[in-house]
């Protein structure tokens, strides 16, 4: 009896072991943001639609915000913009979007055919704004609260799904705690 | 002659660099070492089993040019892959660093070799004493 205990111990230990590994696996390809929990990057930058203007962090502090990184070039982020836009009717939060490595005119262009969803759109032409909140495929989505933390990050199109099950449950709890 | 084939090899060796995909050059030969050697441990998150040097795509040259400018402004090389880490995570690094979270992982080969020591000496103890047993009297295991 004694000497099956070792090694059923053992295998017990390290089914526990790798079944936690299983559960906790995160999606295939999805890597986990090191900003969930941590304040949103700073950035200051043109605004797409009044170039003379800037779209700054400091001013979105104090409500909720959906930040969209897009780009014209970027076949999934004419997926989502169906979504982006009912989004937008909802009025539950402002979009706001930052136009990564694009050419402003053609986007632009895109928001006055498909409809613009955005509050505000950034323009980062550089991409030293994109690779400050890690980004590293468009579209992807960040949900920022209002002291400015990093709540939620979705990589790939925004579906409804995605919209109803993680980011609307997530700021209706924390305005009805609040309330 | 000489000259000639100088100039050739020099030639060549300005060709071989514009079929590289980074053709980055900074001004002092020690920056560029450091350099050439964080862009091979960074990991292109766009294409996720090359190197930041060896990608083509647009995200991997944007950041390398991020390298190339925190290098340039003193940073060391602790710090440029920090400054990596911080915003792409440790899965930007190719070469992972300890941590508590991973220290378990790190520690699991010696943990096992332990394991597997205790075991093997209690198997070849019990043996030992088995075989002791065993110079008993053969008629009682036929009576058994």
């Amino acid at each position: 009896m004694n000497r099956f205990l070792l090694p059923l111990g053992l295998f017990v230990l390290l089914a526990v072991v790798l079944g936690i590994g299983i559960l906790h696996a995160p999606e295939k390809g999805i890597i986990a943001s090191p900003l969930l929990g941590k304040p949103a990057p700073q950035f200051s930058l043109p605004d797409l639609t009044e170039p003379r203007r800037l779209v700054r962090s400091a001013d979105l502090r104090g409500r909720w915000y959906l930040f969209n990184v897009w780009g014209t070039w970027c076949a999934e982020c004419r997926a989502e913009h169906g979504t982006l836009l009912r989004v937008q009717r909802e009025g539950v939060l402002p979009l706001i979007g930052l136009d990564w490595k694009d050419d402003e005119s053609q986007a632009r262009e895109w928001l006055t055919r498909l409809g613009n969803p955005y509050q505000a759109v950034a323009v980062d032409a550089s991409g030293r704004a994109a690779i400050d909140w890690g980004v590293y495929g468009a579209p992807e989505t960040f949900l920022i609260d209002p002291q400015g933390i990093v709540v939620y990050k979705h990589v790939g199109a925004l579906t409804e799904d995605i919209w109803s099950r993680e980011i609307l449950p997530r700021v209706s709890a924390a305005r009805a705690g609040k309330s | 002659m000489r000259a000639v084939s100088v100039s050739a090899a020099v030639a060549l060796a300005a060709s071989i660099g514009a079929w590289a995909v980074d053709p980055t050059q900074l001004p002092d030969p020690a920056l560029q070492a450091r350099y050439e050697a964080l862009t091979h441990e960074l990991r292109c998150m766009q294409c996720q089993n090359e190197s930041l040097a060896d990608s083509p795509v647009d995200l991997a040259a944007d950041l390398r040019r991020q390298v190339r400018d925190l290098l340039l402004a003193g940073k060391s090389d602790e710090e440029v892959r920090g400054w990596m880490a911080a915003r792409y995570g440790d899965f930007i690094l190719f070469r992972p660093r300890y941590s508590l979270r991973n220290a378990w992982l790190w520690g699991a080969p010696a943990a096992l070799l332990l394991v597997g020591a205790l075991v093997s000496w209690r198997v070849v103890r019990q043996r030992t004493t088995l075989l002791a047993t065993d110079q008993a009297p053969l008629e009682e295991d036929g009576q058994a």
